[in-house]
């Protein structure tokens, strides 16, 4: 079966998970990002890639973040931007997702940014599209958050640029998270070599372990001498019932303090995808200290959703020889 | 109307025939194998040289969406199905709309498809009413009207106290239970197998002990009630291993697998093939191999086609939201082939279980070719290959997670009481 994320010249075609990508595609991915993180710092915040371009941000699936985000690299590298939020209008109506996205295309929309609440979501529209088309995943389900996870690579690539060198820790609701999966298959690639996941059973999937993870039930052991800690955001619903009894026991267990990052490394540093849980999986005391990078990250992810939506569209490497950036 | 099929090598697992014969039948009936009786003189010959004479498939399992569901199949597209599939006899699930839970139901059914002149349909009746699992169906009436044995298709009974009198009804007057084994709180919202495919994908996973609990309740209550159950589509090596034990035990209990389950694993779901969303849910490799060894020993009694035809836009959305089931019938056949090839099983064998055992789990006549036996007759060429197409299928269901393969075994002809009712 063919790779539906590469063309046969095993170019980026569709970015849909980070699975399934060769360690080189990432690389590209993030050396390109770094030569868009000057871009935000220009008089002029804009570079003329995507211009005539016109990119969709469809979104099946509430955010904020990720669309802003999005929205904000198209625009930076002068596309047209659309944002759709889907579920308050045509699906509602009954639309399918097929019609949705046919219309959008006789538009003549050139890039479509999904999210969906169900995992293959993403997949599902890529392989529907026509050729000239390309897909970004921006979240389907529980399944897969490409552009984050690269997002948290390229962060812990900043403060940290020996990934051959790392333990990773992720902590917290594996089992709902398309972050840790991303993230776990991002550091994996890219040749990180001790990636922890920590948390109770019950936010654990069947056969984690066979991502290539550690996996570890006491917070403590699981943070000892790490070098990344990686926080994921617990959903509201999923704080009371049959998964965990309660917010302040979770907190007490698997939250993020001081105490417990004293743990890692000293100069260990927080990741966390937002938006967060004070008092639920961090500590405020933690998110706002000086081993977050939190606020880097959300930075960063718009030069990686820049070089994203770029190399899809063809246009980095004319970018990246005028400014004279090695990709 | 006489027809004699000759040169045919005969396939008749319940009379342990395998043999080159020809078989002569007359006003509907096998008059014999091997020598013509006296005086026989055909109206039609039909040279079955190089080809594999048998008795026509029974099917344990073929939802034909009628009535209610004709947007995604019909009696006669189904049926039509069944017959390029060699099947001349099937069971249907109750989950129509309406359920199958009131004899004027099943009467119009019997009579609709008799009307058709194809494949025999036996339906099985809703145990509960509305498959609500509360109250019991009229089972009596049920039978009467047609009904070979009862089911709540996918749909559990979770009060244990009215799966119990439920078997007790039923084997108070010798009815059969079909029953799918899979414990619903723990199956819920399930659409994968709980396994490392589903844990990479994010898709939610019924894990095996679903079906081993289910198992477990069904099993126990069965040897209280002195029931006679057949389990539907087993999926796991637990259930494989506690069928055998039970078995053992001298309880009275056979079961099925399904067509799909011998070939696929969870890992068949690649990138979200929607085609693979079926339930039970495709499993691990190690699941299939136990499956298919217990298939192979005896402990799994027949091979089901599990056919459940879906409309193409209902199988266009993300996987969990794509509707459950493949087309089936027309595939049968060439599934239990390779299977019966990989594992080096004999076509005696191997057509046993999509015939003879079949039947005989349904109590109705049919899956041999005894002499004064209806003349149902399935003809077919094991060694021709076709490919599995939307347009090489009758049935209106064309979602196959097969499609695109190269099958041997392709039918040529399919008799039903005597009659020509399908020829390729």
């Amino acid at each position: 079966m063919n790779n539906p994320q590469l063309d046969i010249d095993g170019n980026l075609r569709h970015l849909l998970s980070i699975e399934g990508l060769p360690k080189r595609i990432l690389n590209q991915i993030l050396d390109t990002a770094e030569s868009f993180v000057g871009v935000a710092e220009r008089e002029v915040k804009k570079v003329p890639l995507l211009r005539g371009k016109t990119v969709c941000n469809l979104f099946f699936e509430n955010s904020t973040r990720t669309r802003t985000t999005f929205e904000i690299a198209a625009k930076r590298l002068s596309a047209d931007v659309i944002s759709l939020n889907v579920n308050t209008s045509s699906q509602s109506k009954g639309e399918t997702i097929l019609d949705t996205v046919d219309n959008l295309i006789a538009m003549h929309a050139d890039m479509f940014v999904v999210r969906h609440s169900q995992s293959g979501a993403a997949h599902f529209i890529a392989k529907h599209v026509p050729d000239h088309i390309h897909v970004v995943n921006a979240g389907d389900g529980r399944h897969s958050h490409p552009t984050q996870g690269l997002l948290d690579v390229f962060t812990i690539r900043k403060f940290k640029p020996d990934l051959h060198n790392l333990r990773v820790a992720i902590i917290g609701d594996v089992l709902h998270s398309r972050v840790a999966r991303s993230e776990i298959h991002a550091l994996t690639t890219l040749g990180v070599p001790e990636v922890r996941v920590i948390a109770p059973k019950t936010l654990l999937p069947a056969h984690v372990e066979k991502l290539g993870v550690h996996v570890f039930h006491d917070m403590k052991a699981g943070l000892k001498d790490v070098d990344v800690v990686m926080m994921l955001r617990l959903q509201n619903e999923r704080m009371n019932g049959a998964l965990l009894p309660s917010a302040q026991e979770y907190f007490k267990t698997y939250g993020l303090t001081q105490e417990k990052l004293d743990l890692a490394k000293p100069d260990a540093i927080v990741l966390h995808p937002g938006p967060m849980n004070r008092g639920v999986e961090i500590d405020s005391s933690v998110a706002d200290g000086n081993q977050s990078v939190i606020l880097p990250q959300v930075t960063y992810g718009i030069a990686v959703r820049m070089a994203v939506m770029a190399i899809l569209s063809g246009g980095q490497s004319h970018f990246c020889h005028s400014s004279g950036v090695q990709v | 109307m006489k027809i004699h099929i000759k040169n045919g090598r005969v396939i008749d697992p319940k009379n342990n025939i395998d043999n080159q014969l020809d078989v002569f039948i007359a006003a509907g009936k096998i008059l014999s194998l091997g020598q013509a009786p006296e005086g026989f003189v055909a109206n039609n010959t039909i040279d079955a040289s190089g080809l594999i004479v048998c008795p026509g498939l029974v099917d344990l399992s073929a939802r034909l969406r009628e009535p209610g569901d004709e947007y995604k199949a019909t009696l006669i597209s189904e049926l039509q199905a069944a017959v390029a599939g060699g099947v001349t006899s099937l069971a249907c699930p109750p989950d129509t709309d309406p359920v199958l839970d009131e004899p004027g139901l099943v009467e119009m059914l019997k009579h609709r498809a008799k009307q058709l002149n194809l494949a025999r349909v036996y339906p099985l009746g809703a145990l509960t009413r509305q498959l609500q699992g509360k109250v019991l169906s009229e089972m009596n009436e049920l039978q009467e009207a047609g009904c070979v044995g009862f089911s709540q298709a996918n749909i559990a009974i979770t009060d244990t106290q009215v799966l119990w009198r439920a078997m007790e009804y039923a084997a108070t007057f010798g009815f059969t239970l079909f029953l799918h084994a899979e414990e619903p709180f723990l199956a819920k919202d399930g659409v994968a197998h709980d396994g490392e495919v589903a844990s990479r994908l994010g898709l939610k996973g019924i894990p095996s002990a679903a079906e081993a609990l289910a198992l477990a309740s069904i099993l126990r209550i069965a040897k209280e009630t002195g029931a006679r159950v057949h389990i539907s589509r087993l999926s796991t090596a637990e259930g494989v291993a506690m069928i055998r034990e039970a078995k053992q035990q001298g309880l009275h209990v056979s079961c099925d697998v399904s067509a799909n389950q011998l070939h696929l694993t969870e890992h068949d779901i690649a990138y979200f093939d929607t085609n693979c969303h079926l339930k039970p849910p495709v499993r691990s490799q190690r699941d299939k191999d136990a499956l298919r060894a217990g298939l192979k020993d005896g402990t799994i009694d027949a091979i089901c086609s599990d056919h459940t035809p879906v409309d193409d836009d209902a199988k266009l959305a993300p996987f969990a939201e794509a509707e459950i089931g493949a087309t089936g019938l027309e595939l049968l056949l060439t599934l239990t082939l390779k299977w019966a090839a990989q594992e080096k099983i004999n076509l005696l064998q191997a057509i046993g279980l999509i015939s003879q055992a079949s039947a005989q789990i349904l109590g109705i006549p049919a899956g041999h070719l005894s002499p004064n036996s209806d003349a149902d007759i399935c003809i077919f060429d094991a060694n021709e290959y076709w490919k599995i197409t939307p347009n090489a299928l009758k049935s209106q269901g064309k979602n196959s997670p097969f499609n695109g393969l190269e099958m041997s075994g392709k039918v040529k002809a399919t008799l039903i009481h005597g009659q020509v009712v399908y020829q390729s």
